[in-house]
């Protein structure tokens, strides 16, 4: 069946395919040998971005795999959930950068679970709203009905917040935590490891080892079969999507606390985070998390380096270029697998 | 779809027995069938070409005075409206979803800014152009010659999109097109300096263009304007034009349609296997379709870049991709007067409605809301409404309607395949 399935691929396209490749790895040798300390500072924040991109770009991945949808709400759900944060931070547990470290922390806690929270319950009430009627019908529908979702949550979060930039005191000190050489890394930006890295614990827990997250996995594999066997489909997929909402509210609070964020961020976020998300083959979590570090380094490398690098004004242009490269040269992505129709 | 269209039922209001509209009814049904069916349109038609004349005394009545747009406004909507034509070809003939059509707006305008202004200093050339002292430095090309250009050019853009992409199915492909329609503005933002070369002008855009016109000869001897841009009629001479050019395309999309292209385009939409399996050439004809739909956005980008003397990055942006989407979606996907209907009725929403029914809201409830910042929030809505409750559209194709009704096949019409 693969064999009938799969074209072979012009042996024309994959050479240029490789030319590419080979041609960023030449950029990125010279960069580093003119500038090391530049090159491994740039690296570092690189890694940083990725992994912020990785909360949102699984959210992405976790909804595709269960229901092949583009869920182009879902980075306007991040923003929000990163306005919200503002409005927790600055508002309700009033933190500033004077306060002590233990206060700061437990406050942060605070706010991370009601950003949670709130984005997990807004995403799966977005799944009832509107893509729930949808799931029968073609693809395509839901995919127009995803983009008219991101529009309404984009203006919801607009009448609430209105135009304005939102960003926080600088509540966990940017001083460093290690410097070799020129090479510096700050505590603000360890700290988004230091509470990344156990979410992603906890989602390859959740999703391997858990009840549910078997009930995931099959949904995704063959929602009908799943059914048979005694797997509550609609309540799986109720389920994935206010998984995806949490990761993004974690995402959405850790982008606040090194970035400014208002309505409309998300659009573009939300692009990288599916680029990414694309780029390690969409379906695949840990494809999700190496595709936002490879994004964020990409992003990192364009805007930092100096060697004949095209600067931030094309940062955008460059994440796109990557996207149709991937979809054009290797659909399935860095660690997905051929399917027949997946694209 | 079997839900979402449940509620649709045929509709048999053809023979009316006996009610209010007996004195007009009864006459027009023993009208000949062929004035029944042509009447209609030609008062439309005549309406829409004696607009200009009336917009004054309609916009002096009381209260609906205010709905009525001004002619610069009517520009604008016929312009976006054979934009939206444009992405139906793409969109609702061929079930290709399209979400970076703003790049061929833009490739249009910009062919209009490269080939009808002072953009290129460096050289002096003129070729037909109206209203522009001979010895002005950069290329002025008759604007209806630009038209044309613009259009060639676009559909060219179009297949350079579709070869690499038309091999991806539905939702890759949408996102593909977005990810253009996102490179195509920042190239045209950065491209002041290609290799020192300034290309589009950067964030300033390209201003003047020229304008189209007839020419002083042509004036001369039946009267027809010099140059549009610089007549008392100038509103007049642009909206009869944008109309000319909206009648052309209706009558494109309408022959397209029933061709043996846009067969193969329908047959695509509905099946791509089936198609494939009957001898359609599934790469050829999503080509085609993109850049015939691509034409028809570089037209329009074209003249409206024309209209507005100018050619500008911040007007293009993903929204414009969306809104005409809403657009074809509100119409129904594949039906030509549904299109139109949903062009005509949300770009005046977006140009004048919007801010008018704002206006009368806050005058009678006293509440100061600015229901056009969330413009684009009342599109999204309309999106998400007219998907889950009346998936044609307004007014549907009527293959999809008798499919629908008659319950030809229960499968849905675009891109069905898991």
């Amino acid at each position: 069946m693969a064999a009938l399935i799969r074209r072979p691929r012009p042996r024309a396209i994959s050479l240029v395919g490789l030319g590419f490749v080979f041609l960023i790895g030449v950029w990125l040798l010279v960069n580093l040998l003119k500038d090391p300390e530049r090159f491994f500072t740039v690296f570092l924040i690189g890694l940083t971005t990725g992994l912020v991109y990785a909360l949102v770009a699984l959210g992405y991945t976790l909804v595709y795999g269960i229901l092949q949808l583009i869920n182009f709400a879902h980075g306007d759900v991040f923003a929000f959930t990163g306005l919200l944060a503002s409005t927790m931070i600055l508002t309700v547990f009033d933190l500033t950068d004077q306060d002590s470290a233990g206060v700061i922390i437990l406050g942060l806690l605070g706010t991370l679970v009601v950003v949670v929270a709130f984005g997990a319950t807004l995403n799966s009430l977005i799944e009832r709203v509107a893509y729930h009627r949808l799931l029968k019908a073609p693809r395509l529908a839901l995919l127009i009905t995803a983009v008219g979702m991101s529009f309404i949550v984009q203006n919801v979060a607009l009448a609430i917040y209105d135009v304005n930039f939102r960003r926080v005191p600088e509540l966990i000190p940017r001083s460093d935590v290690f410097s070799i050489g020129g090479v510096h890394y700050q505590w603000n930006k360890l700290s988004v490891v230091l509470i990344t890295i156990p979410v992603l614990l906890l989602l390859t827990w959740l999703v391997r080892s858990t009840r549910q997250g078997k009930g995931m996995r099959a949904t995704a594999q063959d929602p009908d079969a799943a059914a048979m066997v005694g797997i509550d489909v609609n309540r799986t997929i109720s389920f994935t999507f206010a998984l995806a909402g949490g990761l993004a509210g974690v995402g959405g609070l850790l982008f606040l606390l090194q970035f400014n964020i208002r309505y409309d961020s998300g659009f573009e976020l939300g692009l990288i985070a599916f680029t990414a998300a694309v780029l390690g083959g969409i379906g695949n979590l840990s494809g999700a998390v190496l595709g936002a570090v490879v994004i964020g380094l990409i992003q990192a490398f364009n805007e930092g380096l100096t060697w004949a690098t095209p600067g931030s004004d094309w940062t955008r242009s460059i994440i796109f270029g990557v996207l149709i490269a991937i979809l054009v040269f290797r659909p399935q992505g860095i660690l997905g697998e051929q399917v027949a129709d997946r694209a | 779809m079997s839900e979402g269209t449940s509620t649709e039922r045929p509709t048999r209001a053809r023979h009316p027995s006996g009610g209010t509209f007996d004195f007009i009814s009864g006459p027009w049904q023993r009208l000949p069938a062929r004035v029944r069916q042509w009447a209609p349109l030609a008062i439309v038609l005549a309406v829409a070409v004696l607009y200009p004349y009336i917009v004054g005394d309609l916009k002096s009545f009381a209260t609906i005075g205010d709905f009525f747009p001004e002619l610069d406004a009517a520009v604008y909507i016929l312009v976006f409206t054979m934009m939206a034509l444009g992405l139906n070809i793409v969109v609702g003939y061929s079930g290709l979803l399209d979400l970076g059509y703003v790049a061929f707006y833009a490739a249009g305008a910009y062919t209009a800014g490269w080939l009808a202004s002072g953009q290129f200093q460096e050289v002096s050339f003129h070729f037909g152009s109206v209203g522009i002292q001979r010895d002005t430095q950069g290329i002025h090309v008759s604007v209806w010659l630009v038209l044309l250009i613009a259009g060639s050019f676009t559909a060219i853009v179009g297949i350079l999109i579709g070869l690499p992409t038309l091999r991806l199915r539905g939702d890759y492909l949408a996102i593909v097109t977005l990810g253009f329609g996102e490179i195509i503005p920042q190239v045209v933002r950065n491209g002041d300096s290609f290799g020192g070369f300034n290309v589009t002008n950067g964030t300033f855009g390209i201003n003047p263009i020229d304008s189209p016109g007839f020419g002083t000869t042509l004036n001369d001897a039946v009267g027809l304007p010099v140059n549009f841009q610089q007549s008392f009629d100038k509103f007049r001479l642009f909206y009869w034009g944008i109309l000319v050019l909206l009648l052309i395309t209706v009558f494109c999309s309408w022959r397209l349609r029933d061709s043996r292209l846009g067969r193969a385009w329908i047959a695509i939409r509905e099946d791509e296997t089936a198609a494939a399996a009957m001898g359609v050439p599934l790469m050829r004809t999503k080509t085609w379709a993109y850049a015939i739909g691509a034409f028809f956005g570089g037209v329009a980008g074209a003249y409206y870049a024309s209209f507005k003397s100018g050619a500008f990055p911040s007007d293009f942006y993903f929204n414009i991709s969306v809104f005409l989407l809403c657009m074809v979606i509100l119409g129904g996907m594949g039906s030509i007067w549904g299109v139109l209907a949903g062009g005509i009725i949300l770009s005046w929403l977006n140009i004048q409605g919007l801010a008018v029914i704002g206006d009368k809201f806050n005058d009678a409830a006293g509440t100061n809301f600015e229901i056009a910042k969330y413009q684009f929030g009342i599109y999204g809505t309309i999106i998400v409404l007219m998907m889950l409750f009346r998936p044609t559209g307004l007014i549907p194709e009527r293959r999809h309607k008798r499919e629908l009704e008659e319950g030809v096949h229960d499968e849905t019409f675009f891109d069905v395949s898991h």
